[in-house]
């Protein structure tokens, strides 16, 4: 609370009565706006998805027949679905570590550069404002187009190696490396810029008395100083970058789109790889079944809550601070 | 002191040569897309790989792109325009204000709220489209501005870091302004807004980008080409069956041109914006 205006005790009180009697409305007045909103385009649509998720709604919003669980047993027991679920969580497993340690990298090199430092600092960051749909059109289209004239193939032929058809090659599935070196360019030097803040606040004297302790500079003050006060930041991070992989879904519908997945498969859309909310977005809008989208809309977001914001939490994320 | 300034240096090297190889591959992209715009098809497809344009044609490229009635760039741009343009600016009204009541107007439902806030921030993008999708068709908004814009003008994300920066803000403004007569809206309006532009200026330009580059929601939404964010049109391009080169480069630069100048202008802000994004989270 702030402090009182100076005057005699009764007009103090009137007035902090009257000030009470105004607050009440005045915050309702502040938030309100925002609070109404957040209601109506976030929770509403979110009961609305979670009670269609157990009727069939296909074609329409609304819901026609109750069917209880039969969507998410369909989802769950359909090859089509475990194969996005699998490509979806292999696509975390190879793009958090390298997004991870590639911005802490750059954060370390970038940091307390003596010349240079803003420049080299921009010239990372300058790719977090594109699109991934730019990106994606990048790589596609020119980088690994998959023709000997593509710029990867080109550079790999003065080593007489290749070429590849990079994006249609599914053994072994070279599309990995468009698809985890098109998010590296994109979101390396956000996530850099994360742990530069993170860097700037561990305090300078630690670095001193560590090196008054016999610390040698490099890994050594890496190991015992800067990796543990850097905890909060690289859980934040590790965070934010399995949440983004798990729901990946422009770069793979731009860089696969039109690209057959053959014969078999019962799903509209044809893609030669699809993580979950490709697969989704091909149920809700090429099926046109938003029941069974809406069933799987949870279960991700049932996989991203026990699998990546639970543990995050263990490790301390949303907790104050210690200093 | 030459001596030791040189040897220091010396130290520094290795780091330098790392970073410049990395930044050399960072900056590859940009030159691909500005290589690609000068060109024509045939030296595009030309079997020798070209560093240059012989004939650099980027005015005739231009044309030729807005000319193309099959990819509507100019609507696409005045659309993405529109839509990022009002989403900054509707949601910096409903998040600033939110956040500041959350701050410094005291009430028995601040908890609750801010509850609510944080709790909204840990739900997944990927929960909320679908539903969302279908609240917008039930309000007939499929295809229309309002669909595009009012789903993005309320962002808890926002909101928790206005509030953050107004827990900082110097209480002794606040209370002259009250001494002074002001309501919580005057001392909103006429001490705190003024004082803040910094923090606007962070969480707008993130905003922007956001909106600028956001791909899914106008893919579902717009499902007529008058209704395509740049964004929509270009990804057509990508998935189209033919595909005319010079006319794809082209429409990348244009659609990159915007941001990176808001970036250059703005980068100070935007950095700041990205640091409290992750400090958000510890």
């Amino acid at each position: 609370m702030s402090g009182s205006p100076v005057g005699s005790k009764s007009s103090v009180r009137a007035r902090q009565a009257s000030r009470r009697r105004m607050r009440v409305p005045a915050f309702w007045l502040f938030v309100g706006p925002f609070l109404a909103g957040l209601m109506a385009f976030t929770f509403v649509p979110i009961g609305w998805g979670f009670v269609l998720s157990f009727f069939r709604a296909r074609a329409t919003a609304t819901p026609t027949q109750f069917v209880g669980l039969e969507n998410y047993l369909v989802l769950l027991t359909s090859s089509a679905f475990q194969q996005a679920l699998l490509t979806g969580v292999a696509f975390t497993i190879f793009i958090v570590p390298l997004s991870f340690a590639g911005a802490l990298g750059l954060a370390l090199m970038v940091h307390r550069l003596p010349v240079l430092s803003g420049a080299s600092r921009s010239v990372f960051f300058l790719p977090a404002a594109c699109s991934y749909v730019v990106g994606s059109l990048i790589w596609k289209m020119n980088i690994f187009n998959g023709l000997p004239f593509g710029l990867a193939n080109s550079v790999l032929a003065t080593f007489h190696i290749g070429p590849f058809a990079w994006v249609g090659t599914v053994n072994p599935p070279l599309y990995w490396v468009v698809l985890v070196t098109v998010r590296l360019w994109l979101q390396l030097g956000a996530f850099m810029i994360i742990f530069i803040a993170g860097l700037q606040e561990i305090p300078r004297p630690l670095y001193e008395a560590a090196a008054v302790d016999g610390a040698r500079p490099g890994w050594q003050t890496f190991r015992h100083v800067t990796w543990p006060l850097l905890r909060n930041t690289s859980v934040a991070v590790a965070l934010l970058l399995a949440i983004g992989a798990v729901q990946a879904f422009d770069e793979f519908y731009n860089i696969f789109a039109g690209l057959s997945t053959g014969a078999g498969q019962g799903t509209a859309g044809s893609f030669l790889v699809r993580p979950p909310m490709v697969y989704l977005f091909n149920v809700a809008f090429t099926d046109a079944d938003l029941g069974r989208g809406a069933a799987g809309t949870f279960i991700v977001t049932a996989i991203v809550v026990l699998f990546v914001i639970v543990p995050a939490r263990r490790l301390g994320f949303g907790r104050e601070q210690r200093a | 002191m030459t001596h030791r300034r040189v040897s220091r240096g010396l130290r520094w090297l290795p780091r330098y040569v790392v970073l410049a190889v990395a930044a050399t591959l960072f900056v590859v992209p940009f030159y691909i897309v500005v290589r690609g715009a000068g060109m024509t098809q045939a030296e595009l497809l030309s079997p020798h790989f070209a560093w240059l344009p012989q004939d650099p044609r980027y005015v005739d490229n231009v044309e030729a792109l807005l000319a193309d009635s099959g990819a509507p760039v100019v609507r696409g741009l005045i659309n993405s325009f529109v839509v990022a343009g009002i989403t900054v600016a509707g949601s910096l009204a409903f998040a600033s204000l939110a956040g500041y009541g959350l701050a410094r107007v005291p009430s028995r439902w601040s908890g609750p709220v801010l509850y609510v806030v944080v709790l909204t921030l840990m739900i997944p993008a990927a929960t909320s489209f679908l539903p969302l999708y279908v609240i917008v068709s039930y309000l007939g908004w499929v295809n229309s501005y309002q669909g595009l814009i009012v789903p993005a003008l309320f962002s808890a994300f926002s909101v928790f870091l206005f509030r953050q920066f107004f827990l900082e803000f110097p209480r002794e403004i606040e209370e002259a302004g009250i001494v002074d007569g002001l309501s919580h809206w005057g001392v909103f309006r006429h001490l705190v807004v003024p004082n803040s532009i910094g923090i606007y200026l962070s969480l707008g330009t993130l905003t922007f980008l956001a909106s600028w580059n956001s791909f899914l929601w106008p893919l579902v939404v717009g499902t007529s080409s008058d209704m395509w964010t740049i964004q929509v049109v270009l990804s057509t391009f990508i998935t189209a069956q033919i595909i005319n080169l010079p006319s794809l480069f082209t429409g990348a630069l244009v659609a990159i041109l915007p941001v990176v100048v808001i970036f250059f202008i703005l980068q100070r802000y935007l950095v700041e914006g990205f640091k409290r994004s992750g400090i958000s989270g510890t």
